[in-house]
Parts: structure tokens; sequence; C-alpha cells
């Protein structure tokens, strides 16, 4: 018989080709539905790893399928219901498989969108985000979005193609050395070289992604890798002898943490996005209750402490507010969970609060003393940490100490002034949290008006912000929404924008657009990259060198993507167009023009201590009078 | 201050990429790195000799167990261990004077390796310091060549660099080996209430 037709030659019979599968569960069963009894039950743990959630062990159950459909075949089991990429040659064998639709797959209109959706989506899920992208420029444009996720540790997992296997290295086209390149960005990558090595690597990808300090993993794919197929039983158990994350805090150490703040007459909770990675706001929420210890956030951590509470503080740092930057000065016993002491946060190190002993609760043993010298580290998950002192503490009453902050909340509370031709961006985010109450999850880009965001929205829900912190990415801000709005369907999701970052991504309107997203955006346009001119007129003698923005009419723009856009030119209508945009049932973009001569407010000048802080207009009202705040009623 | 850290890393590609990236991005200085395969395919041994203050060789040491395909780091600051270093020299030898050299190889505990018309090619091995002196020793007669390993380091006595003493070593290096020729959990017996559960026949 030939197969000159085209007929598919018969298969060889499959027990010639799997003779190592034993006979009862082998021939005909194979490839019919995972044989679970081949499995070995959980043997991550066995190996001393978290648990994946699912048991891994020799199996089976990918027996003659190629690389591509055991890539969809695993995310479907590692419960990834969206994934976020562009096509391309090296990836097509991938793509093919997605035409099945397997999983909801957004195709957006550049790779750096993908992973700041996939980083969006994770920040307001909790669940890793998936990227699925080509070779080449495919590759690296996913550069920008894994350091992002990388500083600001979150998990999300870029499965990029690569060139075939024996022509790596040879400079094929749109060859590039993606693990070389994404290796110090990345808390692990992987070039796959034989399918055999795929499942287990996924899992292992999953694993290193959301557990431990989470972070963004790569997965290179050959061509001839995804095409290729399994033959019989392998093993998908993650081989990860490097790799113990820590969760339980030692006991002594918490000991010692809960004698030191049951001794502190003005204790303080400095609390990190490392307490929304481990789900631990109740945690916090019930040790500052507990131990009546009032609590100040991070940027990332925004969200992870109703900032309502009478305990809260809001925000620390350059642009924290300055009853938080003066309780850190002051404190003399500082709580650091989930945080790493960042610049931004401790201003001046050698001036960074002076009279406290410092606990330091935190997963990653090398956040520990990296900036600060910390006196009782606690290496461990922040919510099993803090369950764990929260019992050992008791109630102090620090009378003086809550008199002493409510004095300088009164003193120096957030605030503007209103009294520019334009409106100011400050109101514009009253506007904004007034229309909302708060209940929304906000996303921003990096500059003047994420800071102004930060201060100007009362923050009460976890995973409500969304920001790029620790990198610091522009243009961070759609994508993100667009990833958080896929994430949480039903949800009011509000970018809220500067000019100069909008413009950086603003090409995903399209994809806004394609998906019928109900994404909001509004942004604070001053025509000017606000932040840096901000620092040139303080700091370069307002020389303002190329901070200047041309811009076209955004609402004009958003219309000719077929969403509606709202040009907000007064600011009596702020309020207005702020209400149009929550209450338009579609994605919508509101151009607000805003004062551009603002600057933000207190600030932290570089080398400075934090209480050294320019003061500025907070610095100019008297308590209880002629502030401008909710004056839009 | 001079310290001696050992690493065991995962042997795959990118290791010692991820490793000396880790350093020159964090701003540590490496003294030496010599990287080479353990009694096992799957692992190599990294010897890192790192000059810096306490502050900083504790980010170093975490830092460098941060990394996902670093197995254990080792610092044997407070350990008795042997260190190494291997050298190969190309000594030029003017005519009547090899048996002066041959001398020097001889204190040094060296040996000639090769012998060319004009030239000595010596290797030796020691401590840096006394590879140093022998150095010093024949620079005048003129040194052609010179090729070092830089330093691999030891514990004496039954600890490792793995960190564990002797006893342990081997039911803790357990988890180290491939999954599936390791097999935990299924060889042991079952329990009695594990054999109730399980429903005859």
């Amino acid at each position: 018989m030939t197969t000159l037709s085209g007929a598919r030659p018969a298969a060889p019979k499959p027990a010639e080709r799997f003779p190592e599968i034993p006979p009862e569960k082998s021939a005909d069963k194979v490839g019919d539905k995972p044989s679970i009894e081949v499995r070995q039950p959980d043997t991550t743990a066995a190996l001393g790893l978290p648990l994946l959630g699912r048991p891994t062990g020799k199996t089976n159950r990918f027996n003659g399928k190629t690389g591509a459909q055991i890539l969809m075949q695993m995310l479907v089991e590692h419960d990834v219901s969206d994934a976020f990429g562009y096509p391309g040659g090296a990836i097509l064998p991938t793509f093919d498989q997605l035409y099945e639709k397997p999983l909801n797959f957004i195709l957006v209109r550049h790779e750096q969108g993908a992973g700041h959706m996939a980083d969006g989506y994770a920040r307001a899920t909790g669940k890793p985000g998936v990227v699925i992208v080509t070779s080449g420029p495919g590759a690296t444009n996913t550069v920008t979005p894994l350091a992002t996720a990388f500083m600001d540790s979150i998990p999300i997992i870029v499965f990029s193609g690569q060139v075939r296997t024996h022509v790596i290295g040879n400079d094929a086209f749109q060859e590039a050395d993606v693990t070389g390149i994404t290796r110090p960005i990345t808390k692990r990558n992987y070039l796959v070289k034989n399918v055999n090595d795929l499942p287990r690597i996924i899992n292992e990808a999953f694993l290193i992604a959301t557990t431990g300090r989470p972070g963004p993993v790569l997965v290179d794919l050959p061509v001839d890798v995804t095409t290729s197929k399994v033959e019989g039983v392998i093993d998908d158990t993650p081989y990860l002898p490097g790799y113990r994350p820590k969760l339980a805090g030692h006991s002594k150490m918490i000991g010692h943490a809960a004698e030191m703040i049951n001794a502190a007459r003005k204790p303080m909770l400095y609390v990190g996005g490392g307490v929304l990675s481990s789900n631990a706001a109740a945690e916090v929420r019930a040790l500052a209750e507990k131990g009546n210890i009032p609590c100040t956030t991070t940027l990332l951590g925004l969200g992870a402490f109703d900032e309502n509470s009478p305990l809260s503080v809001h925000m620390l740092g350059m642009h924290g507010s300055a009853y938080a930057n003066y309780a850190v000065q002051e404190c003399d016993c500082l709580i650091a969970v989930g945080a790493r002491f960042d610049d931004r946060v401790t201003g001046n190190l050698k001036m960074f609060a002076p009279k406290a002993r410092i606990i330091h609760i935190d997963i990653d043993p090398t956040s520990i003393s990296k900036n600060v010298k910390v006196d009782v580290p606690v290496v461990g998950d922040a919510r099993m940490c803090l369950q764990e002192i929260t019992q050992q503490i008791q109630r102090r009453d620090r009378e003086e100490w809550f008199a002493q902050i409510r004095q300088w909340k009164e003193r120096y509370p957030f605030t503007y002034k209103n009294d520019s031709a334009l409106a100011k961006p400050q109101a514009v985010i009253e506007a904004i949290n007034k229309v909302t109450a708060g209940k929304a999850v906000f996303t921003t880009g990096v500059g003047q008006h994420q800071m102004w965001a930060a201060q100007f929205i009362r923050w009460s829900v976890p995973r409500s912000m969304i920001t790029s912190g620790g990198l610091g990415t522009m243009g961070y801000g759609l994508p993100a929404a667009i990833g958080a709005q896929v994430g949480r369907p039903g949800e009011m999701v509000i970018d809220i924008d500067g000019d100069a970052s909008y413009i950086m991504t603003a090409m995903e309107l399209a994809t806004i657009r394609q998906y019928n997203l109900p994404v909001k955006v509004a942004i604070l346009n001053n025509n000017f990259q606000g932040m840096v001119r901000q620092w040139q007129q303080l700091f370069y003698k307002g020389r303002f060198s190329h901070s200047e923005m041309f811009n076209p009419d955004f609402a004009a723009m958003a219309e000719s993507f077929g969403i509606r856009g709202i040009r907000c030119e007064k600011p009596e209508d702020v309020l207005k167009c702020a209400r149009e945009m929550v209450e338009h049932p579609g994605p919508c973009v509101v151009d607000f023009l805003c004062e551009t001569a603002e600057n933000v407010y207190p600030m932290v000048g570089t080398g400075k201590g934090l209480h050294e802080m320019e003061l500025g207009v907070v610095g100019c009202t008297p308590p209880n009078s002629g502030r401008e705040m909710g004056t839009l009623a | 201050m001079r310290s001696v850290l050992s690493a065991l890393v995962m042997n795959e590609p990118g290791v010692l990429s991820h490793v000396a990236g880790m350093f020159s991005a964090r701003g540590f200085n490496i003294d030496s790195l010599v990287v080479g395969r353990t009694e096992d395919p799957a692992f190599s041994r990294m010897t890192i000799i790192v000059n810096a203050d306490e502050r900083v060789l504790d980010q170093v040491r975490k830092q460098l167990a941060k990394i996902v395909t670093v197995v254990k780091v080792r610092d044997f600051k407070d350990l008795p261990f042997v260190e190494r270093d291997l050298m190969l020299i190309k000594v030029a030898t003017p005519p009547g004077r090899r048996g002066e050299i041959n001398e020097l190889v001889n204190i040094f505990r060296g040996r000639i390796v090769d012998v060319g018309l004009h030239t000595l090619m010596i290797e030796m091995s020691g401590e840096e310091e006394k590879l140093d002196a022998f150095i010093d020793m024949v620079r005048p007669y003129g040194i052609r060549e010179l090729a070092r390993t830089g330093v691999i380091a030891m514990p004496r006595g039954g600890a490792t660099g793995n960190g564990e003493q002797e006893e342990v070593a081997r039911s803790e290096r357990q988890p180290l080996a491939k999954p599936g020729r390791a097999e935990p959990a299924a060889k042991r017996e079952p329990t009695a209430e594990e054999m109730q559960a399980i429903p005859p026949g």
C-alpha cells in the first residue's frame, strides 16, 4: 500500500511505541483521557516545594500531543481563563491551537500592551497573567512589562516563540537571545529544548511565578518544540532543588516582634505591596486594631488598609502625606510588612525613622537589611506572620501618640487651591473619587497624575490601585486597565492617566473597542510631562527641556476608534464630565484640560529626610480655614 | 574582608551568566569565580572570592541564594578549609640558569611540565599567596605566559560545602536527586490506617 495519495500512513501500534506503559493501561486507552492512576499525588509537596494546586508526577496524558497542544492543555489545567498576546511566525503552532478557543484570548496592538495587561490582570485578580508572543521583536517588546512586573513582584508568565532549536545562534530571521536579554528581569526563565521537558517547565513556571515573592517568568518556545510530539510517559514534577520559599516566620523572631510592639509607645505600621500579594489586608487590620497602631501604606500598598479608618495615616514617602512622614520620623517602633524600604519611601536613609527600632516582615530575605538595618527580621508569608504576631500582642492606649497624629492630620491635610482658569488636576481626581465613592479599580500611568490619584482617592479595597511603582513605567495605565477589566468583567475600571503617559500606549484603544471592554480613561491633560516639568522647575531653573507635549484632541481620537470621547474644558464641568464617564455603559475617554503649573506636594527632595519635605500648598493652609477641598459639593 | 563562598548550582546554561550578571547589576566585586562540575552531573560548584564588608557580604549571600538555579550557598568564614589555586607559568630560561629555576620550583613544590630551548613551563598549586610569591621570585628571569584557575575551596573534616555535616548529608541530599529516581514516599510500607483504608481485593 502506498501513501502517495496523501492518505496518512497507518500509525504504528501504540503498544510497540510505548513499551514502558503497563499492559492494562496501554494500547487503545492511551491518549483518551488523563490516566490518573500513573500519576503520583503531591510530588511537589514531597519534594519540599509549595503545592501547585494539582498533582504532578509520571504521566502518559501528554502522549502523542504536540508542544502547542500541551501548552494549551496545561494553561487550562492551571486555571488560566484569559491570555494576552500577538501572533507571529515562530509562535504560529501555538496560535493555531488558540483557534479552538480553549481560553479567552485578547489580541493586543503591541506586545508591551500584552505584558502590562497580564500585569494589570494579575494585580486585579491575584491570578498569574499569561502572555503569548512571537520570537525576536515580539519577545523583546515584553522586556518593559517584565521589568515592571519584576520590580513590583507581580506574577506574569510570558510564552515567547523562538526559532528552531538547530538554528538558534545563527542569527535567523526574528531571532533574539531572549533568555539572555530577560535573565536579570525575570525570577526564572527557560529555553525549552525538548518537548518532553515542556510539561515540567510549565509547572515550574507557574510555581515560581506565584509562590514566595512572586515575579515574572519567561518560557521561550522554539517552533520545533511546539510542533513535535511527546511520546510515552513523562514526568511533569517540578525539579527545583534550590527553591524553597519560606512561609512560616521564625517563632523566636515573631516573639521578639510582639514584645517590641507591646513595649512601644509610638508604634507605626508601614505596609507595602507584599500585603496584597499574600492577601493579608484583613490580618493587617486585625493587628492595627488589636494593638491600636496607626498604619501607613506605600504606593503599591494602597488599598491594603482602609484609609477611612482613624488608624490610617495614608501614603508615606516622597509625595506621601505630611502626617505619615512626620509619624514615621517620630515613631519608636516601625513595623514594615511586605515593603522594601525603597528610596522613594525612605528619603535620605541616614535620617530615616531615627527614633525607631525596626521590625521587618518579608518573604524575601534579600529585602531585609538591604537598605535599612533591621532590628527584628521575620522572613515569611505576611499573612501567616501577622496572624501569629497579632495573637501575642496586647492593646495599648497610646492616647498621646494618636493625639499627635491627629494634630498633624488637621494641620497638614492633602490640599490644593482652586484658583486657576483651567481645572486643577486634584479637583478632577476628587470628582472621580466622589462619583465612584472610591469603589472602582483604578490604574494609572506614571507621574504627577499618579501621585494625585494616590493622594486624593480614599483607598479602602485591596487590589483597587494598579500602578507601576518600582520601575515607574509610563504608558502602563491603559493596558493595565484593559487587563484589570478582563479579569474583573463586572466592575468599573478607570485609568487615571496623564497626557504623556497615555499616548505612549494609546493604540490599545483598538483592543478596547475590539473586545467591547467598558474601560474608562480620565486624562489629566496639561500638555506636559508634568513630573518632569515639576523637577525642571524646581531643580533646573525652569529650563523645560523637551517636556512640553503636542497632543491630539484625545476625545476625537477616542471617537475615531468608536469609543465615546468627552472633552472637559472648564473647571465647572469637571464633576459633570466625571459623572458622564462613569454612567456611560461602554468605554469612554475624558480629556480633562488641566492647569499646567500645578506641582505635587508635599515633596521630599532628593537627599532630604522625610521630615524635611517641602510642604508647598499643604503647609500654607492654616487649620480648618481657606481649605479648598470639597468645594465641588 | 576577603570571603570564600561556595555555591552549588544547577548544571544548565545560563546559571553562570545569571550569577555573574547579579554581581555586576548589584555592584558587588568578585575577586575570583571558578565553576566546575561536581560528582553529580546535574550540579556544578562555584567558588567565589568576594572582598566586601559584612553588610555587603550578607546581601551577596542572600542574593546568590535567591537565584532559583542556585541550590545552596556556603560561606567558609567560620570553618577551617583548604583552598587551592592552580597555575601554569612559562618562564624564560637564559642558558645556564635552568638549575636555579629548578631549585626554586622544588622549594615551592611545583613541577616542570615542559622544557623548551629557552623556556620552562611550571605547574604549581597552592594558596594564592604562595603562587604570588613564586611569581615574584621568577619575575626577574622573565615571565612569558601565565594562566591561573582561580581559587577552589573545601571545608576540612566532615562538613561539606553544601552546608551539612557528614551524617545528615545523605538524607538531606535526597531531594537533590532527579524526580523519578528518588521516588519519595512511594517506597515506604503503608501504615495500619492506610491498610484499613484500602478496600481489600
